[in-house]
């Protein structure tokens, strides 16, 4: 009861503030969620775990899940402790309710010039009656210099839910971090994910972000390029229906000479779906030869669907190189016809359209299993059309 | 056996096929030559079923199947092949994924086995020699950055891998120097066969010296003016439509 009243007050944002004009929680706040209780045995789950083979860390309403966990390299740490800092995400209130109520999390820590190959970490949320239930994870990914790793996130559940996860990653110099992330929650549930990604000198973050599930879901990144060199690649793609809501938001700030950063962001709306896309780089004095390109597509597969984009460039240096583009579009009918002349029925002509539009932001994505998991993720997504 | 009758079909209500009467046998080649605008590639089009054209009278069967009342893909696996004048790209999808998917597709149709990628691979190779086409042909994003040549090429590639039973080429010799034209024309004759026919739309003469025609039919103002032999495309070579009477009807090939 406790945590519930503490929930109401917290206060969700609200669309008066700026970064949440286009995304309302409202019906999130009516929710009104209770703390995920302990799942005791988990091993039922182990249908809803993604196909990848090799270590895996599961989250099972928010607690760690052995029975389905595979441990990894004894040289990466994973334990559970950490210490959330509120302080840091004041401005955030999605990040301090975070810090209020979570209480587990992974911490990988990737020792320096260590190859730690591909680890996954998945979310498994389930709401066991009717009542929606809550689940507030904070995972700490650490890269020494030097260090790999391709981190592959999955989040997925059961019955009407919020997934309220934050994750740190701090990037030491050289170190390079693949980042897959797949969003497949319940249809019913809302997701809001906080991404905090620090990197020094040289350090390269490649992320690509899959989100398919929620009925509304956020993902904001944080990126901050603070070492010379470094270099941070937020792609990503939503594909929504029905009514699903889904805001890709990000702020990338270039704070040191010489950096890079790209963003290709696809969004495939169909129904009465609607998407947000809100980018902004930040160019500080001192960052000078930057390097910053930003895009977002939408193809509307419906004339009720809907696309916001908000691009912003706010930049304090003289000598950089920053760029930015919306486009908004429909299934091109020639190429429709095309395909469907050669014998492809129009359902299958659709669907490789679809594909073929995704394909400049996942064709970053190298490690091949969780290319397959994407294709596949992406491949299922017609079947509930 | 392609027979079309009476067909008339409109864009945005202007009239552009005017009645065609139209029947091409079993396993013969047909030519159609006629002005700029008169038609043809209209009537592809509309064999094809592409979306914009109204149909507002007659009727075209291919061996007795209403082809009309047909989607696209339907007529695709009842046999039916476009060789396109503006072939289209496809930014994003693979050429060989392309042509697989195509070719699976049909087969499915057709209540055949589908082929797997090794198998799919090794019939494709033998195409692409055939025609005197590169193998990266197969990674390329269909048709995008291909030049003029090789986008006409690959239609050739995609009838000669789909054999279908009745193929139109709609002007797929413009803009194609003597060897590529030559390949075109080897590539629509290995096809040739009892029970293989097609409609070739040309421009000239040239393309019938290698793809020799059963018959020749002139189109203008969307009706077909003039039926005859291969020689009838020599007459209009040499005196283009005026010489055969029918300055009337539009702009010259020449
Ligand atoms: N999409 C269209 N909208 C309006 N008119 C068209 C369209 N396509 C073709 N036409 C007209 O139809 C006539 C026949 O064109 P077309 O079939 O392309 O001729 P051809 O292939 O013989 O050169 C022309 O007058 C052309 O302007
Ligand atoms: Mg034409």
């Amino acid at each position: 009861m406790e945590r519930r009243a503490a929930f109401a007050q917290s206060g969700l944002p609200s669309r008066k503030l700026e970064s949440w004009r286009y995304t309302d929680l409202r019906p999130l706040a009516a929710l009104d969620p209770i703390a995920a209780p302990a799942i005791v045995d988990t091993t039922a789950l182990a249908a809803d775990l993604p196909a990848l083979s090799g270590p895996r860390l599961v989250f099972v309403n928010g607690r760690r899940a052995p029975a389905l966990s595979v441990a990894p390299p004894s040289d990466i740490i994973a334990a559970g402790g950490f210490v959330a800092d509120p302080a840091r995400f004041a401005a955030l209130p999605l990040a301090v309710l975070n810090a209020q109520f979570a209480q587990e999390g992974a911490e990988i820590v990737v020792p320096d010039r260590f190859d730690a190959g591909r680890l996954t970490l998945v979310h498994l949320t389930q709401a066991e009656d009717t009542t929606p239930v809550f689940t507030h994870l904070r995972h700490r990914i650490a890269l020494g210099a030097g260090a790999t790793l391709t981190l592959v996130e999955y989040a997925a559940g059961h019955g009407v839910y919020w997934h309220n996860p934050v994750i740190e990653i701090t990037l030491a110099p050289g170190a390079r971090l693949r980042h897959i992330r797949i969003q497949a929650e319940t249809q019913e549930s809302f997701h809001t994910a906080t991404l905090f990604v620090d990197l020094l000198a040289g350090a390269r973050y490649e992320a690509f972000t899959l989100g398919l599930g929620a009925r509304l879901a956020r993902s904001e990144t944080h990126a901050r390029l603070g070492g010379t060199g470094a270099h941070a690649a937020l792609s990503g793609a939503q594909l929504l229906r029905g009514n699903q809501h889904g805001d890709i938001t990000s702020v990338v700030a270039h704070d040191a000479p010489g950096c890079t950063s790209r963003q290709t962001v696809k969004n495939v709306l169909a129904g009465r779906a609607r998407g947000v896309f809100q980018g902004r780089i930040e160019v500080a004095r001192a960052a000078q030869k930057t390097d910053g390109y930003q895009m977002s597509q939408a193809l509307l597969l419906s004339p009720e669907a809907e696309i916001d984009c908000k691009p912003e460039l706010e930049i304090f240096a003289d000598d950089v190189k920053c760029s930015h583009g919306a486009t908004i579009g429909a299934l091109d009918p020639e190429q429709l016809f095309y395909l469907r002349a050669r014998g492809i029925p129009e359902a299958a002509a659709r669907a490789m359209l679809v594909r073929a539009f995704l394909d400049e932001a996942i064709e970053g994505v190298a490690d091949g299993a969780a290319r397959a998991l994407l294709e596949s993720a992406i491949g299922g997504w017609w079947e509930g059309a | 056996m392609l027979e079309i009758r009476g067909l008339t079909a409109e864009i945005d209500g202007k009239p552009i096929l005017n009645g065609i009467d139209l029947v091409v046998p079993t396993g013969e080649v047909h030519a159609i030559m006629g002005p700029n605008g008169s038609g043809k590639s209209t009537l592809s089009y509309v064999l094809a079923g592409r979306d914009g054209y109204q149909v507002t009278g007659g009727e075209v069967r291919l061996d007795g199947v209403d082809l009309l009342a047909l989607a696209p893909e339907e007529r695709a696996s009842a046999g039916l092949f476009l060789a396109f004048q503006y072939p289209v790209e496809l930014p994003g999808v693979g050429n060989a994924n392309f042509l697989r998917t195509a070719l699976n597709a049909t087969r499915r149709a057709r209540g055949e086995s589908e082929l797997d990628a090794v198998q799919f691979l090794k019939l494709a190779r033998a195409a692409l020699r055939d025609l005197a086409m590169a193998d990266d042909m197969l990674k390329r994003n269909v048709n995008v950055g291909f030049s003029g040549g090789e986008k006409k090429r690959n239609e050739v590639l995609q009838m000669a891998i789909l054999k279908p039973k009745f193929a139109i080429l709609d002007e797929t010799d413009s803009g194609l120097d003597i060897d590529a034209l030559k390949i075109v024309a080897n590539g629509v004759n290995a096809l040739r066969r009892p029970e293989f026919s097609a409609l070739v739309i040309t421009h000239y003469q040239r393309l019938l010296d290698y793809i020799v025609p059963d018959r020749v039919h002139v189109l203008a103002g969307g009706r077909i003016l003039r039926s005859g032999g291969p020689e009838l495309a020599r007459a209009l070579e040499e005196s283009g439509y005026a010489g055969l009477g029918l300055e009337a009807l539009g702009e010259s090939v020449s």
